[in-house]
Order: C-alpha cells, then structure tokens, then sequence
C-alpha cells in the first residue's frame, strides 16, 4: 500500500498548522521590513543634515573649488588669523575648519593644510577634501612647469576591454559582477533552506520518537516511506513559508515606503551611483548590468537550479533525518550536527572567495563534483557557463550519492527509531547499518 | 487449517547479540494467545517480526496460511507497549490518519471511530488535543486505533498498564468479546493474574529461546505434581503426621481452618490414585479439606526461568 501521499499531507497540514510556524512566517517579514527601515530612515536622516565647513585660505589659490554641495556648504573666511577663524567656526558650531598657509612654493604649502574640528571627521568627508586639494594644486604646479592641463585632459584615452570567448560570446566586467549575484544568491538560498527545514525534519523525527508513536506507525508504514514522506511534506512547508516571506515582504515594503515616504533605495551607495550616473561613462554601465542579465544562460540556470536544489537539498534532509532517529533528544544532536554543517559551510566559502577569484579555477571545478559541496559550489558556478557535460557528471555524483545516503539514512532511521535511552556512537551507527 | 499464526524456526541477531534463536510458535484462530517470558528475553522482538517491523534472520512466519506479506499489514492490529500519540494532534484527526494508514477509506474510518468513541463513551475528546488529555485517557484511544480496522489477529503488550481498574476491567471485557467476535489474539503481559483469567493458549520464551508451550491446562497439567492440600481432624495430630510422612513426602500447609485440624500438602507417590488415598485418609479421621494443588502460572513461570 502506497501511504506517501497521505503521510506528506498529514506532514504538511502538522507544519502549516503549527503556532510557531504561523508566528515565525508572519513576524519574520514584519520584522525585516522594519529593521531595513529603521535603517533606510536613520542613513536618510543622516545625509540630509548639511554640513558647514569654514575654509580659510591664506593662499588663495585654492578656495575656488570649494563648491556647495546637496549636504556640505563651505564658507570662506578671509582677513583674520588661525585663532579668530577657530573662534569663530566653534562660536557658529560649524562642523570644522580647513586651514591654508601661503607659501610660494606648492610642495611646502602642500605640507602645510590641516583640518580643524570638534569630533574626529568622517573617512569619506577628508579624503573628498583631499582630492579636492590635490587636483587643484597638480594642476597649478603643471602650469607653473609649462605643461597645458587643457591638452592633457584632450589627450587622455579611456580603455574598457571588450571581452569576447572563442564562440563569440561577449563578456564584460559587469557581467561578471551580475553573474556572480545570481549565483551567489541560488548557492546561498540553498544553504539557508537546507539549515532552516533540515533541522525542523530532524526535531520532528525526535518528537515522533520521544512521543512514542513510531511504532505504531511503522507497523503499517515502512520506514523509509516514513522518512520520506517526512521529508517532502516538511519542505512543501518550507516552500509556502518562503512564498509567503516573499509576497508579505514586498507587499510590506511598498506599504511602508509609500506611508513614511522612506525611500528604501535611497541608501547612501545608491546616491553615489545616481551620482554617477550624470556622468555618461557610468551610464552605459547601467545598460550593461541589463544586458548582461540578458547575457546570463538562464534556460540553463532555471534547470540546473531546480535539479541541484533538489538533490542537493534531499541529501542533507535525510542526513538529517538520521540524525533525528539516532537521539532521543535535540541536546544529543551536536556530536552529529558537525559533520553536516561543515561541508555546507565549506561550499559557501568556497563559493564566495574561490568562485569569485576564478569560476573556472581547480578548486571550484574540483569542488563544485564533489557531492556534499556541488551543490551550493555548482549553482553559484553555472552563471559564468560550465560545460554541459562537467554539469551532468556533477549531477549523476551527486544523486548517486543521494540515493546511497537515503539508503543509509533509511538504515539509520529504521533501527534508531525504536532504540531509547542510549545516546549512539559512530560505532553503533555503523553497526545499525549491518542489521 | 486451525492456527491462524505459525511462526517457524525464527532467529534474529543484532550484531553478536541473539534476540531469537529457533523459535516456533502455533497461534489457534480464535484463542487468546499468552506471549510470556522475562524482561529482554526477545517478545517484543516476536512480535515486532510478525508486524513486519524487523525481518528474520532465518525462519518463516505464516499468517492464515500465507507466508507473511505486506498486504498482511491491515489484518494485524498492534498496541506495543511503548505506545504514544502525536501530542499536538487532535484527538479525531489522529485517530483518523492512524486508521487511514491501515488501509481504511475515510469515509469508513469515521462511521467506526463514532461508534467505538460513543461504546466507550469518549465522543466528546473528539477536538481535543492528546496533551490535554490524561494518560490513561490517551490509551483508551490507541485501543481504538488498534482494533477499528478489525484485524484478523489482535497484538496486545502490556494493554492494561496505565488503566485504574475500572478502565482495565472494560477494556479486558471488550478483548473478551473481540475474541468472541472471530479475533485471534496474542497477549503479551508480566501480570500472570491476567493470563490466567485471559490465556487459552501460552508460549514462555527465556533468553531468546522458547522454552514452554501449549495449551494452558495442558502446561498445568503437565506441571502438576500430585500433591495434595489436606487438613484432617484426629485425636493426635502428631501420630498421623508421623504416619503420613512415612509413606509420602510432606510438608505443613497453610490455609485458614475453624478447629484445630492438622494441615499438610502431601505429594503422593505416581502409583497412588486420589479417591484410594481419601478412603484411606477419612479411615485416620474427619477430613475438612482436600484439594489438589494445581500450579499457577506464575509458579510455572517462575519455576521454568528458574531452571533454565
């Protein structure tokens, strides 16, 4: 008798019914949302303040290019010394004072400009002053050297290497930038959700266990139907909670931007990109990050998602699974839980520093066939093109070894499951296996 | 074809460990079947192979005649003695799944659980959820999970733990009449008064290896030892124990007389036949009491596991 579909459903209907899991699958947006608000409000709050800055400029050749700006004004003071201007900026509480001595010679004065101010001053604020500074002042001493800046700026030549492969398939810097978000984020949902719903089969295993029905159940069910059953009816919950964060999350996002007014893309790397964006070199960068979305093998990427999502996420879940019916209880859990977590944690590290260094590179090849990492290894890989054929070898590895890992898992499972009040060794686990 | 479980040879290993070592076993359809032994001596193991819950090493088990199957699964009913439900759960809905995993349509299940929760009278814990309910309350339930798809044989392990002795008493009577209605049933306990009142058939299984079986006055018959418990009125009870003992092995009894007769169980020899020693006793004086002295389960238990 074929029990699965009412075991998923009874599985399903438990999570979903669940009060912590209703709680969890509301708040956990809510609380997002505000969180990203609170934050989005704060920075806003923060680029909004204007910032005064006195300058004095006993040179005078300088103090043209201090321009306002949306949140620095500058004012320049003139005949007085050092100590009336530092009475004055700390009198009207500005934020600071930049002070200028004359000397004729640049290389002198350039050594002799400092910045007074109340607290220390942001890293962004200086090193915009500085730049400020030093263009003008290369400028005057090429002049005074007899060099035409006008001419220098006519003949300056902007490279942007036009990447192409041997098939003809062009390739940018951004491409590589966007290629590496998409897989980054498909290896990374992966890892969440194997650690989230993974641990919720394995506390739901012990409850069946420490509630004493599993022998019940087994007597008209077999074990790895059980086990099974347990596991896709768990992550169908997984799925509709996650659906659910997506959908009350955006839902919530536009709500609240559109009540305060907060524009949750006004983050203060935004602004310097709108910024940038004047410029008309940055601009076309804008239409490459489209373009190079369109570049992205998506066919490609949508399959072999699913597919490594998958098994990927069914190897670890009856991992877990054993886990659960080798304890009695979650405490005994950590002895086992190491070796799981590792691999996965490893996959990430691998995908985040190795991938991005070189996609194509020994250790993300290497890595992204052996079956614990390829998975997470593997989706963040596709993205930048892998070979058909290393794709299907990565993919028979890996369900090969799914299947012998449900196969043991199911070992496990069937004898732990009615062992109680022994907390189990490796040693005992291996021994389960032979009966 | 008058056994409805044959189990033959069966041995079970785990690892070095030996749970069962050849052991048969006869179950009579429409008997109750006493499963006995000590604590670890392999019944659970038993049992747990005849649902198909761990697969024999070596041996076979045959339920009406077919070798033991997976469509055998909804013709067996199991109450196992570590026994529990899922504690958020509610009651019905429980009971439901339960019954559906057993091969019951819905529809189905729902028209016996009503008529078993009204029998029992436990209509309304319908919406209730199991941890609001008492222990005792929640084994009333697996009782009715175990029997709704009325299975052809009935497992029972320990089913009256937990019950005070109102509840264990209902629900000794409704096994009473589930044999009665056609049900073949093997009884697993510690509690011998229960086999004794409950048993018509019993195997003892000590140290993964059967050791006793049969039909239960078979067994008592084949354990009785011919002795008697005897109190007799004389002038001098001295003269008679001196005279008995003489003939017989004695040894003083212990039951409570009016006068002051002389009490003594008295083992006679194989030659000896009952009504021919009664004459003789009742020439030495008044005889208020004579039975014979017939083992009980739990001294046949016990003897056994003691001699092995």
């Amino acid at each position: 008798m074929n029990h699965l579909p009412l075991i998923i459903k009874r599985e399903y209907l438990t999570k979903v019914k669940n009060k912590s899991f209703i709680i969890m699958t509301i708040l956990s947006p809510i609380i997002m949302i505000a969180l990203i608000s609170v934050v989005a409000y704060l920075s806003q709050l923060n680029n909004n303040k204007t910032r005064v800055i006195s300058v004095l400029d006993e040179s005078g050749i300088v103090k043209e290019v201090f321009k306002d700006s949306d949140n620095t004004t500058y004012h320049i003071l003139e005949n007085m010394n050092l100590d009336d201007a530092k009475a004055i900026v700390k009198e009207t509480s500005n934020y600071g004072l930049l002070h200028i001595e004359k000397f004729d010679d640049i290389d002198v004065l350039s050594k002799h400009i400092k910045f007074y101010s109340e607290e220390s001053p942001s890293l962004t604020l200086i090193s915009s002053l500085e730049s400020k500074i030093e263009k003008k002042l290369t400028n005057i001493k090429l002049r005074q050297k007899g060099v035409d800046v006008e001419m220098i700026k006519a003949s300056k030549i902007n490279i942007n290497l036009a990447q192409e492969s041997f098939e003809g398939e062009k390739t940018s810097k951004i491409d590589s930038v966007v290629k590496l978000i998409f897989g980054g984020l498909a290896g990374y949902l992966l890892f969440m959700f194997i650690i989230i719903y993974g641990n919720m089969i394995m506390r739901s295993v012990i409850e069946e266990k420490t509630s004493r029905i599993i022998e019940v159940i087994i007597s008209s069910v077999k074990p790895v139907q059980l086990m099974l059953g347990k596991i896709i009816g768990t992550s169908l919950a997984g799925i509709t909670q996650f659906i659910i964060w997506l959908i009350l999350g955006g839902v919530l996002m536009t709500i609240v931007s559109a009540i305060f007014g907060i524009d949750m893309a006004q983050s203060p790397q935004q602004d310097m990109m709108q910024q940038a964006m004047e410029n008309p070199e940055v601009n076309m960068q804008v239409q490459d990050v489209i373009t190079a979305f369109y570049h992205l093998p998506i066919a490609n990427l949508i399959v072999a998602f699913i597919l490594f999502f998958i098994s990927g996420y069914l190897l670890y879940s009856s991992l877990y699974a054993a886990i659960g019916a080798a304890v009695d209880n979650e405490t005994d859990t950590q002895q086992f839980m190491l070796p799981i977590l590792m691999p996965l944690i490893l996959a990430v590290y691998i995908g985040i520093f190795t991938v991005i260094e070189d996609p194509h590179g020994t250790v993300s090849t290497v890595f992204s066939f052996i079956p614990f990492t390829s998975p997470v290894v593997m989706l963040m890989r596709i993205p930048f093109g892998v070979p058909l054929w290393q794709q299907l070898v990565s993919l028979l590895l890996l369900i090969g070894t799914f299947m012998l890992t449900v196969w043991f898992a199911a070992k496990i499972y069937r004898v732990g499951i009615l062992m109680y009040g022994k907390k189990p060794s490796y040693k005992e686990l291996i021994k389960w296996i032979k009966y | 074809m008058n056994n409805l479980l044959v189990a033959h040879s069966v041995s079970k290993n785990f690892g070095d460990f030996k749970a069962l070592n050849n052991v048969s076993i006869e179950v009579p359809k429409g008997s109750i079947f006493g499963l006995l032994g000590p604590n670890g001596a392999g019944k659970t193991t038993l049992i747990r192979i005849i649902n198909q819950i761990t697969m024999p090493d070596t041996g076979t088990v045959h339920l009406d005649g077919e070798l033991l199957n997976e469509n055998h699964i909804k013709d067996i009913g199991y109450l196992p003695e570590e026994r529990g439900l899922y504690k958020s759960m509610k009651v019905g809905e429980q009971a439901l799944y339960l019954a559906q995993l057993k091969g019951l349509s819905k529809s189905e299940a729902k028209t016996r659980l009503k008529y078993w929760f009204d029998r029992l009278e436990i209509g309304d814990w319908w919406n209730k959820k199991i941890q609001e309910l008492s222990k005792g309350m929640a084994q009333k339930i697996q009782f009715v999970v175990t029997v709704l798809h009325e299975p052809k044989l009935l497992i029972f392990d320990e089913p009256f733990s937990g019950f005070d002795p109102i509840n264990a008493n209902l629900i000794k009577d409704e096994i009473l009449r589930l044999r009665d209605n056609g049900a073949t049933i093997i009884f697993s306990t510690h509690r011998m008064e229960s086999v004794e009142e409950l048993c018509d058939d019993i195997a003892l299984i000590h140290k993964s290896n059967k050791i006793l079986d049969g039909k239960l006055v078979d067994v008592k018959r084949q354990y009785k030892t011919n002795t008697y418990e005897v109190g007799i009125k004389t002038d001098s009870n001295t003269a008679l124990h001196q005279e008995l003992s003489e003939k017989f092995s004695v040894s003083s009894a212990n039951f409570k007389t009016l006068d002051n007769e002389l009490k003594l169980n008295i083992k006679l020899n194989d030659s000896d036949k009952p009504n021919e020693f009664l004459s003789y006793l009742t020439t030495k004086g008044e005889v208020s009491h004579f039975v014979e002295l017939i083992p009980s389960v739990n001294d046949i238990f016990i003897q056994t596991v003691k001699n092995n």
